[in-house]
């Protein structure tokens, strides 16, 4: 049995450690909640720009948008979104996990693939399985500015313009609750225009200055407003998950805690028995 | 007189939602005023003013840019950015006027000076706004 001192030790590193996964729950629960008011407050916007762009898909316009065309598929593009910083439980490899499966998809197909990374995580975990990565930010902190994830997004967007990539997957973290998050991949283009009963009709808008301004602003715009989504929901899932994860982290170093307590005090109360036996001992030898 | 749903939000929140007579709104060629049963439109805005009208009660929101949608019963305004009337405020407007001339003037790149230009015209409106609201009061 290890002596008393060894456990001692022990458990006072126990002890530390439980300190540190504590603070880290507290600061990611009041950074959740801001988190979770930044993805409700960006929600509204997301949701409309999504309507209006359902709105377009059924206009009989005589512009139809690149993006609303479905084309052969010879390379697609995707879009990682992941958090910059690590503790967060099994958010990112779940993440990665459904992005491995995406691109073995692809391979099979013999399609290629370009990627676009958010977040350091994605980065270092894309840079050892060899695929070609055209962009990449990273570092957008707990309040990601929309201006910030422009550049990277852009990149795709040209190369979808100048016919690179056929296709634009967006594969993020989804928000269900505090407890849950889940990955999804979304299709960003061709754009999946959600049933609208205008479908039926035929109609067509009224285009200030013309159809093609108009319409090519929206859609670079909704493509935006999406991966900017995505990105601010992100935030939010990987604080609750790593709430999630510290607290269990300190739960298991408090039952650790008592476990070796309890040894603690067996080794003690066998080290006085043994003392007082050998006293005893010696005192009749003696007598 | 029948009225239509109004809703405007910009990327950061929810600005109104509700009933409105009538918009009146900076479309990119000209303002334009909106009821209900308007035909489809949809057009860029420029940064300025939309007015939301219902009965004797009218909402001012000022926005930098953005696109206006509107189907027969309903119009939808996705705003670059937008403010209330109330949060603004005249001397940053001044600030952000006086920045843009600024980097107009010291003239970077080609890039840099179209940004600046983008700004000059928002701070303007900007301004334009908010004196505009201090003479009606």
């Amino acid at each position: 049995m290890a002596s008393a001192k060894e456990i001692r030790t022990k458990i006072k590193s126990i002890q530390n450690t439980q300190k540190i996964t504590k603070a880290m729950e507290m600061v990611a629960a009041s950074k959740m909640r801001r988190a979770q008011d930044r993805m409700k407050a960006t929600k509204p916007y997301a949701q409309k720009m999504r309507e209006m762009v359902a709105h377009i898909a059924a206009a009989n316009s005589e512009y139809r948008h690149s993006y609303l065309v479905d084309r052969p598929v010879k390379r697609v593009g995707v879009i990682v979104i992941s958090t910059d910083r690590g503790l967060c439980g099994g958010l990112n490899s779940n993440l990665f996990k459904r992005s491995i499966g995406v691109l073995r998809e692809f391979e099979d197909q013999e399609v290629e693939v370009d990627v676009c990374l958010f977040g350091r995580k994605a980065g270092s975990f894309f840079k050892r399985l060899n695929c070609n990565i055209v962009s990449e930010a990273s570092g957008l902190g707990d309040a990601p500015e929309i201006n910030d994830i422009m550049g990277a997004i852009q990149v795709m967007l040209n190369a979808h313009a100048e016919g690179k990539i056929d296709r634009l997957l967006l594969i993020q973290n989804e928000f269900v609750n505090t407890m849950t998050q889940q990955s999804e991949t979304v299709q960003l283009i061709p754009v999946k225009a959600e049933e609208d009963e205008l479908q039926a009709k035929h109609w067509d808008y009224i285009y200030e200055p013309d159809a093609k301004d108009v319409i090519d602003g929206v859609m670079t715009r909704y493509i935006e407003s999406l991966v900017y989504q995505g990105v601010v929901e992100n935030v939010a899932c990987e604080m609750a998950a790593r709430m999630v994860a510290m607290k269990s982290a300190s739960d298991n170093a408090g039952t650790l805690i008592g476990e070796l307590q309890l040894v603690y005090n067996k080794a003690r109360q066998a080290a006085i028995t043994q003392e007082i036996s050998e006293i005893v001992g010696g005192a009749a030898a003696v007598s | 007189m029948a009225t239509i749903s109004v809703e405007i939000v910009s990327a950061e929140r929810e600005i109104f939602s509700g009933e409105a007579d009538m918009v009146v709104a900076a479309a990119e060629s000209g303002d334009v005023g909106i009821a209900a049963g308007h035909a489809a439109f949809i057009s860029r805005l420029r940064a300025g003013e939309i007015r939301v009208l219902n009965g004797d009660e009218e909402d001012s929101i000022f926005v930098t840019g953005g696109i206006l949608e509107v189907q027969p019963k309903q119009i939808t305004v996705l705003a670059d950015t937008a403010e209330r009337s109330d949060d603004m405020d005249e001397a940053q407007a001044e600030d952000a006027r006086r920045r843009a001339e600024e980097m107009m003037a010291g003239g970077g790149g080609e890039i840099d000076l179209a940004a600046a230009q983008r700004e000059l015209v928002q701070a303007s409106a900007r301004l334009h706004y908010i004196k505009k609201l201090r003479t009606k009061r």
